[in-house]
């Protein structure tokens, strides 16, 4: 049992998401940054899938009534056991009556806590993850509040009761205390786009505003607008699509996002790159680099062999401790 | 008809449909015979009004001579080919009752002063009319409905409300449809229906699909609340 003891500032169970129901007007939703979720999973012998905890900027306060085995995985938030630094990207061990809280933002926005077994709640539609914009799923279709006790799934897999000595490799981190550069696929309506707006989009930055949620981000910077206004049609939207309002200011959607929208598009992030998105915060910078649908769905596949390849060493790990 | 292709990201692909009386009867056959042939690398489609999202799975084209993109984009040219022989499901025709005017529909009047008509003639306009689902979209089950009479028309709200409740019946521009869940918007409110669009707990969690036909009945208040009972009950 887990018990909360300060909520944070918008501390939600997530796991994948939904997917398959978009035509009903469902958004996929689950984890922002799913490269530190499913990485957190695999760290405490978790299915990828498992529910675990997304936590953002200001961290929880959670009193653990029992043993456990957790990882944190994403933004560094200061996490600390007890008040000493908890370390990150490896699995953890935590005794009953342990506290686990959170601190100073230091980089990043988002971060995971995956706990061995999962956190245990009821599925709706398929998904353990909380979409708040229609009350469903996660606890009680919210976002968790001070007193909320959330319990623990039976653990599948051994459990490394040593402190381990290995951590998972920089090269997974998605959080950027610098400025980051995230590359883009051309959006559909991206030709309808003046030059000047071309030009404007990859070559200057753009800044997260305090609009930024689950749904999307607003950004401010130079105004981007279509060669001659027209109306479009509303069709299909997913996460990291970029789409630009009359104002010019463009709204790049996130995991809880609509599914159709009317807006022209002017780019898509890359998959491999909305993780790095899901760690922007509010008043950093962004640049934009284009790249072909092909080389984006190059670096897709060689990301995706690398997490194979981690699984295979964690799993390595966990038998050998 | 023509159609076109382009990319959507790394798992989608966007088909685009040009000059075609009856688009959405397309869009909706093409949808059909992707969901009936499910091929290996299909994941899911989300039709609009001219174009058809198709979500695919990458990793079943990797490590061929052609990119994923150029070989979903040849797959779906080959299917489209044979839309032809596809059937569309019979259409469902779904009954709306709805509560109009008062507390659930403040903006009856405005739409009335509007186009110059009683509140009774827009309810008349609005219930005679048969409507087709052209998609669904917004928020979860929000229908996108076709067929609504021109006179009863009226522009959004300059200032969006920051909340509807669920079960709103709205119109905005040339368009009407129901809010399923309580989301901020701009629609001109004319009523409130006591049916569920959207059960997430139950197995069939959207109430409407892109293709239903809808008609609206007029339901005094007493009936709307006996009605929100029992459907509550069944949720």
């Amino acid at each position: 049992m887990l018990i909360i003891r300060k909520a944070g500032l918008f501390t939600t169970i997530q796991d994948l998401g939904r997917p398959g129901l978009r035509r009903f007007g469902i958004s996929s939703g689950g984890a922002m940054d799913t490269s530190a979720f499913r990485i957190a999973n695999l760290l405490v012998g978790n299915p990828e899938n498992s529910a675990a905890i997304e936590v953002t900027m200001n961290g929880p306060e959670i009193l653990f009534a029992q043993s456990a085995e957790i990882a944190l995985c994403g933004a560094d938030l200061s996490p600390a056991i007890n008040g000493t630094d908890a370390p990150m990207w490896r699995p953890v061990q935590i005794e009953a009556g342990d506290v686990l809280s959170f601190g100073m933002p230091k980089s990043g926005c988002r971060t995971y806590l995956a706990i061995a077994g999962g956190i245990q709640v009821p599925s709706v539609m398929n998904s353990a993850s909380t979409l708040t914009r229609a009350g469903i799923g996660g606890f009680c279709g919210r976002a968790l509040r001070k007193g909320d006790q959330l319990s623990i799934g039976e653990s599948r897999s051994t459990k490394t009761t040593k402190a381990v000595n290995w951590y998972v490799s920089p090269c997974f981190r998605t959080d950027s205390p610098e400025d980051p550069i995230i590359r883009l696929l051309k959006g559909r309506h991206h030709a309808l786009f003046g030059a000047g707006s071309h030009e404007r989009l990859t070559t200057e930055p753009f800044v997260v505003t305090n609009e930024a949620d689950r749904m999307g981000y607003r950004l401010d910077g130079p105004p981007l607008t279509l060669e001659k206004p027209q109306e479009l049609l509303s069709e299909a939207v997913i996460p990291g699509t970029i789409q630009v309002p009359a104002s010019g200011n463009p709204i790049v959607l996130m995991a809880d996002c609509q599914t159709t929208g009317g807006y022209p598009k002017i780019g898509q992030i890359a998959a491999v790159d909305l993780p790095v998105a899901a760690q922007l915060r509010p008043g950093q910078q962004v640049r934009f680099e284009l790249i072909s649908t092909e080389q984006a769905q190059e670096e897709w596949f060689v990301q995706e062999r690398l997490l194979r390849h981690l699984k295979a060493g964690i799993l390595t790990k966990r038998r050998n401790a | 008809m023509r159609h076109s292709y382009h990319p959507f990201g790394e798992h989608a692909i966007l088909v685009e449909l040009t000059g075609e009386q009856n688009l959405s009867s397309v869009i909706r056959r093409y949808c059909a015979l992707l969901e009936q042939q499910a091929p290996s690398w299909f994941l899911e489609c989300v039709p609009a009004y001219a174009t058809i999202a198709v979500f695919y799975q990458p990793f079943a084209f990797a490590e061929q001579e052609h990119s994923p993109y150029k070989a979903i984009k040849a797959e779906l040219e080959a299917l489209f080919s044979r839309i032809d022989s596809a059937l569309e499901a019979p259409p469902r025709t779904i009954e709306i009752p709805v509560c109009y005017g008062g507390s659930f529909g403040p903006d009856l009047a405005f739409v009335a002063r509007h186009n110059r008509l009683t509140e009774k003639q827009v309810i008349a306009y609005h219930t005679k009319a048969l409507y087709t689902v052209a998609m669904i979209g917004f928020s979860p089950g929000f229908p996108f409905l076709e067929g609504m009479a021109g006179e009863i028309a009226a522009p959004r709200r300059t200032t969006p409300r920051l909340t509807i409740p669920e079960r709103s019946v709205g119109i905005a521009g040339g368009q009407t449809g129901v809010y399923p869940i309580a989301t901020p918007g701009g629609w001109q409110l004319i009523g409130r229906t006591p049916k569920r669009l959207f059960m997430p707990h139950e197995e069939e969690p959207i109430l409407l699909r892109a293709g239903d036909r809808i008609r609206f009945t007029e339901v005094s208040l007493e009936a709307y609340k006996e009605l929100e009972v029992r459907h509550a009950d069944h949720s």
